[in-house]
């Protein structure tokens, strides 16, 4: 029998250059910063860079600076000026996509093959998108002439770093406000990548400012007063909290949390593409994804057939360097994230689930965690209600499509849901039931900047992207939404 | 067993069968065949794919104007196709019309080439439009003047209008001309089939009634060998192989012209039917330029530059 293995096809890192240390940007310009932490590439667990851990006095000069950008200059533009400037961070983005791409894959630990093709594409494209809403908000269904909020604050995960804050930059500056940005604490190198981005652009010094850190400066970035909208995508738990900071408050706030969608497969699906949308579904990015088919659910009657097709496909997974143009898995972001994943896969085990995992060397150095499927888990297993937030398939069966509508809905989240079937009329059927803002059928993890993102119950308020997202940062002229 | 005992003859147990087979969601397949494309073969892996891509290339003329001239020339770049390297494998076999096989068998055996089987296309090659009688005359003529592989066409009228059966009888007919002296390649023509659902059971049918090879195209329809409609034949072959432990072979002819595209195809290979499919008995690819430029390739990989075109032999 012929092996055909691929020989290493390494992306170069020579394109980017990283500082050893990096301080705010505030006002157009970096700041030196203060109690430095390391930022490690979570594949070999080097150092990176060194980033600036921002305290309440740096949030309050951000802010300052955003508000003062906010009166003197970007509220006083016309719509088409934003937009040119939008257009103009666009077109970057792409001139510079392989430098953000190779970046955000040492920064972040994703195959390059994600962040070349779908993160970096997909966060100029939102650009470009709002860009071209700047000149038409009277058109965005919130009346004649409706106005921004003023300043965003705004805070993102590490799961899509450049994504993520061009979800949050675009639509907010198309719309007129100024923001504050904090990345996450494990990758802040693409936001500060994209600092550059606004200089190159001439941007007007204020509009964006991008100030690093944890926790703490997330919750002084939220308790700001000077701050009039709150964007924060993340946790359900840290959601949870900065809804009960802003509720004695004036601010609006989106939120963008956790999930546990459910990807179900009813006995008509198209099995070979089926199991590719549940590999696509769980296996993207590692698993570090909110809307993530991170519960399967399969019915009785082709359940065996997918899931030895499944365990195929799975052992054809690439799993290592996220540079490599080949590895279809990468690192798990973060020491602390591969502890949760362990934890909650080991309950799994203890619940009296059946884990299987195909044959795979890992790496030595680096966070790493193997393909993995849970089979015999019912709703009463912890993996099959709390989110895992990694390379983990909590596999479950229905008997009628009634039985897996419930199923699918029997979770305090409701962020997205898979259908898979050839009958039309059953995914229309499944669509209108399912509790989830975003539903797939016959596909999975397909994003686009026209198409509104979000989630029911725990999963989050309000939506981002098209005209919907847009809304989030507009107040309607007329009824004085204040 | 007769049909694998998978199907009993009639044509209630061939149709049933076909309407089992699950479909194919063509956004999914095209997604999957074009995530493929994105692997990057390079440096000794590249260098071992252009080898066992040359030695899976049906080195194929089938122009209204091929003479014994042009036969024998071919059939002499087939068994060495680089006359100045010995280390270039020979290639799959080479294939041409009916009428060339005689001529094309004793130049190979009169070069060194014994151990390169000639496949001829058969059944009224390309559109398949004549009586069965004359299709059955046709393989007979072939295997006759020394075919050891017959690349015959199905029926697309027949199945599309679903007559699956006519088909299925068409096939079953030839394969029992064919007997043991020839291996059969069922071309399914899937440009004429359109869908990737035809694709998938015109693959199953092809491989119920006794095909060793289901074969894209005839290369005069466009398109020909795509990377989903190939993605979808080997998960035929892959889960016929799962039902019934025969391993039958594909064969992509049509459009695949470069080596990037015939590398494309053997990543589809590895990554779908698995590697045990790498091997020329259960792979082959159906082009005519295609050999030359990986035979430059070649070149450029042991040498470090590209060779001018004038150091490869144009046929």
């Amino acid at each position: 029998m012929t092996t055909f293995d691929y020989a290493p096809a390494l992306e170069s890192r020579t394109i980017v250059t990283i500082d050893p240390q990096y301080g705010h940007f505030i006002n157009g310009s970096f700041t030196k910063g203060s109690n430095h932490f390391a930022s490690i590439n979570p594949s070999d667990e080097t150092v990176l860079s060194h980033i600036a851990l921002g305290s309440a006095q740096d949030i309050d000069t951000a802010v300052d600076a955003a508000r003062v950008a906010y009166e003197s200059v970007w509220s006083k533009l016309s719509g088409k000026e934003r937009g040119k400037y939008l257009y103009r961070i666009a077109r970057i983005l792409q001139e510079r996509a392989r430098e953000f791409a190779v970046l955000e894959s040492l920064d972040n630990g994703k195959p390059i093959r994600e962040s070349r093709d779908v993160d970096v594409p997909l966060a100029a494209a939102h650009f470009f998108y709002h860009a071209g809403w700047a000149d038409k908000l009277d058109y965005a269904g919130m009346g004649n002439s409706p106005r921004p909020h003023g300043v965003a604050g705004q805070i993102i995960p590490w799961n899509f770093p450049i994504l993520m804050l061009s979800w949050k930059i675009a639509p907010a500056l198309a719309a007129g406000n100024t923001v504050v940005l904090k990345p996450a604490e494990t990758t802040s190198l693409t936001a500060l990548l994209f600092a550059q981005v606004c200089q190159q652009a001439e941007l007007p010094a204020g509009v964006v400012n991008i100030v690093t850190g944890d926790g703490s400066t997330g919750a002084a970035l939220v308790e700001h007063p000077g701050i009039d909208k709150i964007a924060f995508t993340g946790s359900t738990e840290v959601g949870k909290a900065i809804a009960r900071a802003i509720a004695p408050t004036k601010k609006k706030a989106t939120l963008e949390l956790g999930g546990k969608a459910a990807n179900i497969v009813f006995e008509d699906a198209p099995i070979d593409e089926t199991v590719e949308g549940i590999v696509n579904g769980i296996f993207f990015n590692q698993g570090h994804v909110c809307c993530a088919g991170s519960r399967l659910l399969l019915q009785e009657d082709v359940a065996e057939e997918v899931l030895s097709k499944l365990k195929v496909r799975m052992a054809k997974i690439r799993v290592g360097d996220p540079l490599d143009k080949n590895t279809d898995l990468g690192a798990i972001n973060s020491s602390e994230q591969l502890l949760k994943i362990r934890d909650l896969s080991k309950s799994g085990d203890d619940e009296g689930a059946e884990r299987w995992s195909p044959p795979c060397a890992v790496p030595e150095k680096g966070f790493w965690f193997p393909p993995t499927i849970f089979t015999g888990v019912t709703q009463a297993h912890r993996i099959a209600r709390e989110e895992i937030f990694g390379p983990v398939l909590s596999v479950l069966t229905f008997r009628t499509p009634q039985e897996a509508i419930e199923k699918a809905n029997n979770t305090p989240y409701g962020l997205s849901a898979g259908i898979w079937s050839e009958k039309g009329s059953r995914i229309l059927w499944a669509a209108g039931q399912l509790k989830a803002g975003v539903i797939w059928a016959n596909t999975f993890n397909k994003f686009d900047p026209a198409s509104p993102f979000g989630g029911y119950k725990e999963s989050g308020w309000g939506r981002e992207g098209g005209r919907h997202g847009l809304t989030a940062y507009l107040k309607d002229a007329e009824s004085n939404n204040e | 067993m007769k049909y694998y005992g998978l199907v009993d003859g009639t044509e209630a147990s061939l149709n049933n069968f076909l309407k089992s087979l699950p479909g194919v969601d063509q956004v999914g397949a095209e997604a999957r065949a074009a995530m493929l494309g994105t692997r990057s073969i390079k440096t000794s892996s590249k260098k071992k794919a252009i080898d066992l891509a040359i030695s899976m290339v049906d080195l194929t003329t089938l122009e209204g104007a091929d003479t014994a001239g042009k036969v024998t020339a071919l059939a002499s770049k087939a068994v060495r196709p680089d006359p100045s390297d010995p280390t270039v494998p020979s290639v799959g076999a080479i294939c041409v019309y009916n009428d060339m096989v005689s001529i094309a068998r004793k130049h190979l055996d009169l070069v060194g080439g014994s151990h390169v089987p000639v496949a001829a296309v058969c059944t009224a090659f390309p559109s398949g439009r004549a009586s069965m009688a004359v299709k059955i005359q046709d393989t007979l003529d072939a295997i006759e003047a020394g075919a050891g592989e017959i690349d015959m066409v199905i029926d697309r009228g027949a199945f599309l209008s679903g007559h699956l059966m006519d088909v299925f009888e068409e096939i079953v007919k030839i394969r029992e001309v064919c007997g043991e002296k020839a291996h059969l390649k069922v071309i399914l023509e899937t440009g004429e089939l359109v869908t990737y659902d035809n694709v998938r059971k015109a693959s199953f049918l092809a491989m119920l009634a006794g095909a060793d090879f289901i074969k894209t195209s005839t290369g005069k329809v466009a398109p020909a060998a795509t990377p989903p409609v190939v993605l979808v034949m080997l998960e035929a072959v892959r889960d016929f192989y799962q039902i019934t432990n025969k391993r039958i072979g594909v064969k992509p002819a049509g459009g695949i012209r470069n080596t990037k595209d015939a590398i494309k195809q053997l990543v589809l290979v590895n990554e779908t039917a698995g590697p045990e499919w790498l091997t020329p008995s259960l792979f082959r690819i159906g082009a005519s330029a295609l050999l030359n430029d990986l035979l430059m390739q070649r070149m450029k990989m042991r040498d470090g530059y590209y060779a001018s075109p004038t150091y490869v032999t144009i046929d």
